[in-house]
C-alpha cells in the first residue's frame, strides 16, 4: 500500500497552456437549422425536468386531486351517478388540468430573461423562436403525461371511452394543438411581465375562469342566460365538447373545426404578438 | 484607424432607459486583437453598451460596427464572430456545467458527438472536470465566472466581451480570470473588458477607456492616463489625529500637491506625480516629530482618477432597475431593458 500520495496537478486550477490550446481548435461548424436548434431547446427543457423533478407535480398529482375530487364531489348531485358524471366530467377536466399548465414555456422565458440565460441564447446566430418552439414542444411531453395519468385513473374509476382508442388519441390530438396555441399568450407575457408571480397571477387570473366559466362541470342550459352566452362562445367550452364527441363517438365535423380555426386563432394573433415584443426586448 | 483594422467602431451611439440616458453619445475604437478596457464607476452605462455591441439592445441613436457589420443590420453576422460573458450572459443554473457546454456546443452546429468532446476539453483547461457533473448553482463564485467564460468559447469567437470578469471574486480566481484573459489574447482574440478597477485594467488592457454618465472622458494606454492623474496616491495615516493639521501643511510643502483630508480623522492623502518626493516628505514628517502609524503609496483608485478627471469622486450612479426589482446583487451594474 502507498502512503505517499500521487503529485496530482490540482483540479481546481486554469492551465494558461491548456485554455489557449482549447482555443487553438475551436472551429466553427456549419449553422444548425431551425429545427435542430429548436430539438436541442427541447433537449434542454427535458434536462430540467430531469433535475427538477418537482415540477411535474402539476401534471401528476393536480389531475388526480381534480378527477377525484369533482367526480365524487358533484356526480351524485350532477348526473345522479359518479359513473355517469365521469363520461363527461373526465374530457372537461382533461381540459381544465392542461389548459392550465400552459403557462410553463411563459414562466420558463420570464426566468430565462430575469437570470441573464436568454441573452446568452439570443446572442447566438440561430433561428431566434427556437428559443420558444424547443420549449413548447417540451410542454407537449407535459400535456401528455398529463393526459395519461387522467386516463389511467379515469379508467380505473369506470370510465368508458365509447369511441375506443382511436377516439381517445383523436381527441388528445385537438388538446394537444389548441393548449399549443394557448401557449404562445404566455410567452408574449413572459417576455412582457416584470416577474414570475405576476404572470403566474395573470395567467390564473385567466385560466380560472376560462375553465370554470365552461361547460367542463354543468351543462350551459342550467345557467343564466347572460352567463350561458359566454359558456356557450367560451374557448374551452368548444374544445371539451369536440373533445366528448370524439371521445364517445358523436363527433362533429364543425365542432372541431371551429377549435382549430380557434386555434389557429390564437397561433396568428400572439405568434407574431410574441416575437414582436421579443424583437423590442432587443 | 480603417474599419478593417477595428474590431469595435462606435460612433456617438446613445441608449435613453426612460428619462435616463444610460449611454449618451459614446465613442470608442477598439482595434483587433488588442485587449481594450473600460473603466467606470457602477451605473456609468458600461453594460448598456456592451450590451448593444453585443446585438442585445437596440441603439436609439449613433452606429456601430463590428468587425464592419453594423450592429443593428447585421446582427447575426455580428453574433457569429462575437462572444459575451458577464453579469447579462450566463448559463442555466439548473443544468450541469457539462450539459451547458453541450448544450451551446449543439446550439453553435456541433453534432452531438463534438459539442460532447468539446465540452469535455473546455472543462478539463478551465479545472472544472471534477465539478462537470454537478448543477451550475452549486458552483463557487470563482468557478462560475470560469463556467461563464468557458461558455464564451465554445466556439473561439473573434471578439469576446467580458463584462466585470471578475467583479466580486477572490484574489486567486481573480488571478486565474487574468490568466484566461491573457489565454485569449495569446489565441488571438480581441478582448473589449469593462471593470471598475483601475488595477485590473491596468493588467490586462493596452488602452482603456474611462467612461463616465455615458461617455467617455478620457482616453490612452495605462501609462498616459496614470500620467494624467498622477502616478499614485499616497496615503499616510498617523499615530495622533491632534497632528494632521500640522502634518497637513508638512505634506502640502514638501510634495507640492493638494492634500485631501480623509473621512478618518488620523488619515490623508495626496495625489503623487513624482513618487521620489514621498521618501522626502515622509522624512520631514519624522523630523517634525509626527508620527506615523502607517502609510502607502498605491495606484490611483478608480476614485482618485475620477476625481482628477471629473473634480468629483466616482459616485455610485446606479438606478433602481425600471422593472422595481432592487439594485441587490453587488454584480449588477445598472437597468437592464
Amino acid at each position: 500500500m502507498s502512503v505517499t500520495s500521487q503529485p496530482t496537478a490540482t483540479p481546481e486550477t486554469v492551465a494558461r497552456g491548456a485554455v489557449e490550446s482549447v482555443l487553438a481548435v475551436g472551429a466553427r461548424p456549419a449553422r444548425p437549422s431551425g429545427l435542430a436548434a429548436s430539438l436541442t431547446f427541447w433537449w434542454r427543457a427535458m434536462l430540467k425536468i430531469k433535475h427538477v423533478p418537482e415540477q411535474l407535480f402539476d401534471v401528476t398529482m393536480f389531475p388526480v386531486m381534480f378527477l377525484l375530487m369533482f367526480t365524487y364531489l358533484f356526480g351524485g348531485a350532477l348526473a345522479g351517478s359518479t359513473g355517469a358524471y365521469l363520461q363527461e366530467v373526465l374530457p372537461g377536466i382533461l381540459v381544465m388540468t392542461v389548459a392550465m399548465i400552459t403557462m410553463y414555456t411563459g414562466l420558463t422565458l420570464n426566468r430565462d430573461i430575469q437570470k441573464g440565460v436568454h441573452d446568452r441564447f439570443r446572442s447566438l446566430p440561430i433561428w431566434r423562436p427556437s428559443t420558444l418552439v424547443g420549449p413548447l414542444l417540451a410542454d407537449g411531453v407535459r400535456y401528455t403525461l398529463a393526459s395519461a395519468v387522467i386516463l389511467g385513473l379515469g379508467l380505473v374509476l369506470g370510465f368508458r371511452p365509447e369511441a375506443g382508442v382511436g377516439g381517445v388519441v383523436a381527441a388528445i390530438g385537438l388538446l394537444l394543438v389548441f393548449c399549443f396555441s394557448l401557449s404562445w399568450i404566455w410567452t408574449a407575457l413572459g417576455i412582457v411581465m416584470r416577474s414570475e408571480q405576476a404572470l403566474m397571477g395573470v395567467s390564473m387570473m385567466v385560466l380560472f375562469p376560462l375553465t370554470f366559466v365552461s361547460n367542463v362541470f354543468v351543462p350551459p342550459e342550467t345557467l343564466p342566460s347572460w352567463l350561458e352566452a359566454f359558456v356557450n362562445v367560451n374557448p374551452i367550452t368548444l374544445l371539451v365538447t369536440a373533445m366528448r364527441g370524439l371521445i364517445h363517438g358523436h363527433a362533429v365535423a364543425g365542432e372541431i373545426g371551429t377549435v382549430l380555426v380557434v386555434s389557429a386563432g390564437l397561433i396568428v394573433l400572439f405568434g407574431p404578438l410574441t416575437m414582436l415584443v421579443y424583437r423590442r426586448k432587443a | 484607424m480603417t474599419p478593417s483594422e477595428s474590431a469595435v467602431s462606435v460612433d456617438g451611439l446613445v441608449k435613453h432607459f426612460g428619462t435616463t440616458r444610460a449611454v449618451d453619445g459614446l465613442d470608442l475604437e477598439v482595434a483587433t486583437g488588442s485587449v481594450h478596457g473600460v473603466l467606470g464607476p457602477n451605473g456609468a452605462g458600461k453594460t448598456t453598451a456592451i450590451r448593444m455591441l453585443a446585438t442585445l439592445l437596440r441603439p436609439d441613436a449613433g452606429r456601430a460596427t463590428v468587425f464592419g457589420h453594423d450592429v443593428v443590420t447585421a446582427a447575426d453576422e455580428v453574433r457569429s464572430r462575437v462572444s459575451m460573458t458577464g453579469q447579462f450572459a450566463s448559463v442555466d443554473e439548473d443544468l450541469t456545467g457539462r450539459e451547458n457546454l453541450i448544450l451551446l456546443g449543439r446550439l453553435w452546429g456541433h453534432t452531438r458527438q463534438a459539442a460532447k468532446a468539446r465540452a469535455a476539453d473546455l472543462l478539463e483547461a478551465f479545472g472544472l472536470t471534477e465539478a462537470a457533473g454537478r448543477q451550475v448553482k452549486t458552483y463557487s463564485g470563482g468557478m462560475r465566472r470560469r463556467i461563464d467564460i468557458a461558455a464564451s468559447i465554445v466556439v473561439t469567437p473573434d471578439l469576446i466581451f467580458l463584462d466585470e470578469p471578475t467583479t466580486g471574486l477572490d484574489p486567486r480566481s481573480r488571478n486565474q480570470v487574468w490568466e484566461i484573459v491573457r489565454a485569449l489574447v495569446a489565441a488571438g482574440t480581441t478582448v473589449l473588458l469593462t471593470t471598475q478597477y483601475l488595477d485590473e485594467a491596468d493588467q490586462l488592457a493596452e488602452r482603456i477607456s474611462v467612461i463616465d454618465h455615458g461617455k467617455v472622458i478620457a482616453e490612452g494606454t495605462s501609462s498616459q492616463l496614470k500620467a494624467s492623474v498622477g502616478t499614485g496616491a499616497l496615503h499616510v495615516r498617523l499615530l495622533d489625529p491632534q497632528q494632521r493639521g500640522q502634518a497637513e501643511r508638512l505634506l502640502a510643502t514638501a510634495l507640492a500637491e493638494p492634500i485631501r483630508l480623509e473621512a478618518d480623522p488620523a488619515a490623508l492623502s495626496a495625489t503623487v506625480s513624482d513618487p521620489r518626493r514621498v521618501s522626502y516628505a515622509l522624512s520631514e514628517l519624522a523630523d517634525a516629530g509626527v508620527e506615523i502609524a502607517n502609510f502607502a503609496l498605491g495606484q490611483p483608485s478608480l476614485d482618485e482618477v475620477f476625481l482628477t478627471l471629473t473634480g468629483r469622486p466616482a459616485e455610485d450612479q446606479s438606478v433602481d432597475r425600471p422593472d422595481g426589482e432592487p439594485p441587490s446583487a453587488p454584480t449588477t451594474e445598472e437597468v437592464r431593458a
